[in-house]
Formats: C-alpha cells, sequence, structure tokens
C-alpha cells in the first residue's frame, strides 16, 4: 500500500519571500512587480510504500525541507497532487508546540492534542513518554527551568511515544548527551523494525544508511535519484567530490 | 490531502483528523495559565480593571457632569463595561494570534481555525468571572433576581459567535498586513464612543438608534440593562437582529478565513 503519493509535484515561492507591505500588494495589482517565482521543487513524483524507510538527502537548499512540509501537510503544493495517508509526526523542529511558561507535564498533553490525540490515547501514553525523557524529577517545572538538552529529550519522547504511522525526522538524530543519543537512534530503529514509515532529512552518515534502505536525491528542486541508498549515497558523495 | 488544479483553482484539504475538544480546552488553559501564572494578584485582576474604571466613570457622570438623568448609573456603566472590555481584549488578541503563533502554524498540520477561536475562549473566562461581578453588583444594588435572567446566556452567546467571526476575519487579514492590528486598535478606542457604554441609548436621536441595534455589541449591552436594570425581556426585533448579525459575521469570517488560510505558511 502506498502511504505517500506525490504526483508531478511543484512548490514555487515568490521571490520577495512573504511580502508584507500594503505598498507590495498595490504594486502587484497595478503590475509594477515581476512576480518571478522560485520553484522550491519542481516536477517531483514518487511514492512511498508501507513499511519503507526513506531518506532524502541533497545540499543545502534542495528543496528536501519543503518536501518534508507538504508531506506533513503544512503547505500546499503549488500544482500536482500529494496524498499521505496515516498519521504522521514530524520530528521537524522539536518542541515547535511548547510553551515555557508551561510545566513539562502541561506541555506533554498539549502537544498530544496538537498531533491529534485524544483526551484518553495521550494520559495512556503519559507515563512513557515520561519514564523514556527520564525527566521524572523536572515534570512539574515549568519548562523554562530546564536545560536545553532536557528540552529536547522531552520534545523527542513526545513525538516518538505518540506510535505514529509515518515518522518524519529533520536531522534531529543529534539529541541530548551521548547516552540519551544512542537511547534515541535505538527507539527510531525500533520504530522502523516495527513495519512503521520513516521518511528521513539528514547528512549522509553511517547511521543513515543502516536505518534507511531507500534514498531520494533532490538538487535544486529537483529529484535527480531515487534508489537503494548505498548507490544513491555514492553518486552523490561522488558528484561532491568531483565538484571539489 | 489533495490538491487538483481546476482552471486555475487550487482545491485544498487538510487531513488533521483529531480530538478537537481536548486540543481546544489544551489551549484555553494554556492561554489562561499563562497569562497569570506570574502574576501575584491572578484573576484577582479580571475584577478590579472593571471595578476601577466604573468607579471612575461614575465619578465623571455623578460628580463631575451631574445632569444625567440615569438612575444606578454604576450597574449602568457596568453593564456597559463588562461586555465592552470581554469584546476589546478577545478581539485584539485573538487579531494577532495567527501570527504571533507561526511556530506552531508552520510546524503542526492542527486546523488553523482552531487558534484565533482558542484565543476568543480563553478570554470567555475572565468573561465568566466579570459577569458574576456585574451579576452580584446589581443584587447587591437591590435589582433582584427574575425570570429574564434566563436571557443572558443567549445574548452572551451570540455575542462571543460575533467576535469570533470578527478574529477570524482579523487574524487572517494580520498575517498578510501586519497593521491589521493596530487598526483593530484604534477601531476599539472608537468603539468606546460609538456604543452606549457611558450613555443611554434614548439619548441618541431617533435613526441613528435603530442602527446601533445592528452592532452586536450595542444591542448586548441593551440587552444586559433591559435584562438586569428593568428586569425585563430584550425585545424580539433587537434579538432578531443581534442574532441576524452575529451569524452574519461569523459566517463571513470563517469563509474569509478559510480562503487565506492557503497561504499562511508562505508569510509567516
Amino acid at each position: 500500500m502506498k502511504v505517500i503519493e506525490l504526483k508531478n509535484v511543484d512548490k514555487t515561492f515568490h521571490r520577495s519571500g512573504g511580502q508584507k507591505l500594503l505598498r507590495h500588494y498595490l504594486e502587484d495589482i497595478l503590475g509594477k512587480t515581476d512576480p518571478e517565482q522560485f520553484f522550491a521543487l519542481k516536477d517531483v513524483s514518487f511514492s512511498i510504500r508501507d513499511g519503507e524507510s526513506v531518506a532524502v538527502i541533497g545540499a543545502n537548499g534542495a528543496g528536501k525541507s519543503t518536501l518534508l512540509s507538504l508531506v506533513t501537510q503544512l503547505v500546499p503544493p503549488s500544482s500536482g497532487t500529494l496524498d499521505v495517508r496515516g498519521r504522521t509526526a514530524a520530528l521537524l523542529d522539536l518542541g515547535s508546540g511548547f510553551h515555557p511558561d508551561l510545566t513539562g507535564r502541561e506541555n506533554i498533553l498539549l502537544n498530544a492534542s496538537l498531533l491529534g490525540f485524544s483526551r484518553k490515547q495521550a494520559h495512556d501514553l503519559y507515563d512513557s513518554i515520561v519514564e523514556f525523557s527520564e525527566l521524572d524529577d523536572f515534570i512539574k517545572e515549568p519548562l523554562r527551568t530546564y536545560s536545553n538538552g532536557m528540552m529536547l529529550r522531552l520534545a523527542f519522547s513526545v513525538a516518538v511515544n505518540l506510535d505514529p504511522e509515518i515518522l518524519i525526522i529533520d536531522e534531529v538524530l543529534a539529541v541530548g548527551d551521548q547516552k540519551f543519543q544512542a537511547k534515541c537512534t535505538e527507539k527510531i530503529f525500533e520504530i522502523r523494525n516495527q513495519g512503521k514509515t520513516i521518511l528521513c532529512v539528514s547528512h549522509v552518515s553511517p547511521t543513515l544508511q543502516l536505518l534507511c534502505e531507500r534514498a531520494l536525491w533532490l538538487d535544486h528542486g529537483q529529484l535527480v535519484m531515487d534508489g537503494p541508498i548505498g548507490e544513491v549515497a555514492a553518486a552523490y558523495e561522488g558528484r561532491l567530490t568531483r565538484q571539489s | 490531502m489533495e490538491v487538483r488544479r481546476r482552471s486555475g483553482r487550487v482545491k485544498y484539504l487538510f487531513m488533521w483528523k483529531g480530538d478537537y475538544l481536548f486540543l481546544l480546552q489544551n489551549l484555553v488553559v494554556k492561554d489562561f495559565k499563562i497569562r497569570y501564572r506570574n502574576m501575584s494578584l491572578g484573576v484577582f485582576w479580571s475584577l478590579l480593571n472593571p471595578l476601577v474604571m466604573m468607579g471612575a466613570l461614575t465619578f465623571v457622570f455623578t460628580a463631575v457632569f451631574p445632569n444625567n438623568q440615569i438612575p444606578n448609573f454604576p450597574i449602568f456603566v457596568l453593564c456597559g463595561l463588562v461586555p465592552f472590555n470581554f469584546f476589546t481584549v478577545a478581539w485584539q488578541n485573538g487579531t494577532i494570534s495567527v501570527a504571533n503563533n507561526a511556530g506552531l502554524i508552520k510546524r503542526v498540520p492542527v486546523p488553523r481555525e482552531i487558534v484565533p477561536i482558542a484565543t476568543v475562549l480563553s478570554t470567555c473566562v475572565h468573561l465568566g468571572i466579570q459577569i458574576g461581578l456585574l451579576l452580584v453588583m446589581v443584587l447587591v444594588f437591590g435589582r433582584g433576581l427574575n425570570w429574564n435572567w434566563l436571557w443572558l446566556p443567549v445574548v452572551w452567546g451570540l455575542e462571543i459567535l460575533f467576535v469570533c467571526g470578527l478574529t477570524l476575519m482579523t487574524s487572517a487579514l494580520d498575517v498578510y498586513i501586519r497593521d491589521v492590528r493596530y487598526v483593530v486598535e484604534s477601531a476599539c478606542t472608537l468603539l468606546f464612543w460609538m456604543v452606549p457604554v457611558f450613555y443611554a441609548i434614548h439619548s441618541v436621536p431617533q435613526h441613528y438608534a435603530n442602527l446601533y441595534q445592528f452592532n452586536p455589541l450595542s444591542a448586548l449591552i441593551l440587552a444586559l440593562r433591559t435584562i438586569l436594570i428593568d428586569g425585563a425581556a430584550p425585545s424580539s426585533t433587537l434579538l432578531l437582529k443581534l442574532t441576524f448579525s452575529s451569524t452574519l459575521v461569523f459566517a463571513l469570517g470563517l469563509y474569509v478565513f478559510h480562503r487565506l488560510k492557503r497561504q499562511f505558511f508562505d508569510y509567516l
């Protein structure tokens, strides 16, 4: 079963990037500015089956993050069709739904509800989240008293413990100290082994090659290669060495 | 989510399937807690503000301009202040809510409508406290309980619907043009004079007075005074006008927000 399917997806942004002044709108209406568009993604088509783990690689600005925001349904494509089936949990910007004045507990419940969980599910999962984060002693304290590492631990614990059907990871494997990092990596492998779908944006690394079986290589918004991760990574690195 | 391009129009459906009530409750509680967690006096502030304003306006209009003929002036003015305060605070906070929650909007695919609506509803917590104060004051001034108090939830409900509609509209516009928040602020200052907070509707010339009933805020203030001070049911024309304009504004707000939300990501 295909859980993610993109057909001829384009995503364009205006060059001016989120123009916000009334003057700009008036200029648009009067046709003064040249509405130059910038393709963050151009004619991208691929599909991901249930249980696959796929890496997205490419240089900075290749459209990787745009691709993830499309898949997590934060933004609609400019044209083309996009189909996502199943609950996605995105480890994009960890802790984006967190508020410093709320306690760890309140933040967990808020985040769970943002990710679409019901009251019952959230309360059922609460204990496993706290246990995983190893933050028992601080869970009743406001988040602003947490260290940066503690906050990331909490955010990571919420996201991975909410039992996502599709896990989306954006270069956040480096969380907390080495011991916790190892635990996170292990947890992600565990999720993969449960047959969940994983979409991971990262730099090419040995861990990534172990985690994912397939890779998509994006370059300037276009999909240049789609295949087993070993081949794609070799081609990608070959290109980098040729360039330098 | 599916996007189809048909004759230039893109159809776009969000796919968030969650527990709306649980989310709304969490967002409302969050707003409320954040506002008061670090305040020594806590919710007491909700009571202080209308009481001070009531005292000041009563002083001005009974001691400085002692020629007004309005009996029970303190509760008369409080009937205006409580809805007015709620309206301005909810509208202003709601308007900036989408732009201020950019982190949330850009990272979590929650239905965007829920952000401004939760902000308005969290103001309702203060409103509850202030309504309590108003009812206590009414009893203190000897205007006893009567059956017409049953109209109170109806008129307040319509008012909340109206504010939600307005807020949906302005919060979406604020994402595109950030000046909208200042327009709202100025409009609120102006409204203090344009709704009958401290003057009676019968001082307003007749052909303007009919228009006042179309403004849901004025209509609510008039209805409150009828119910609480005169102990009568609000007139049916007033109720009809209030229902009509509140529902219309809410529907319009939903429509505008729905049209504009698609591009939020690009502008935040």
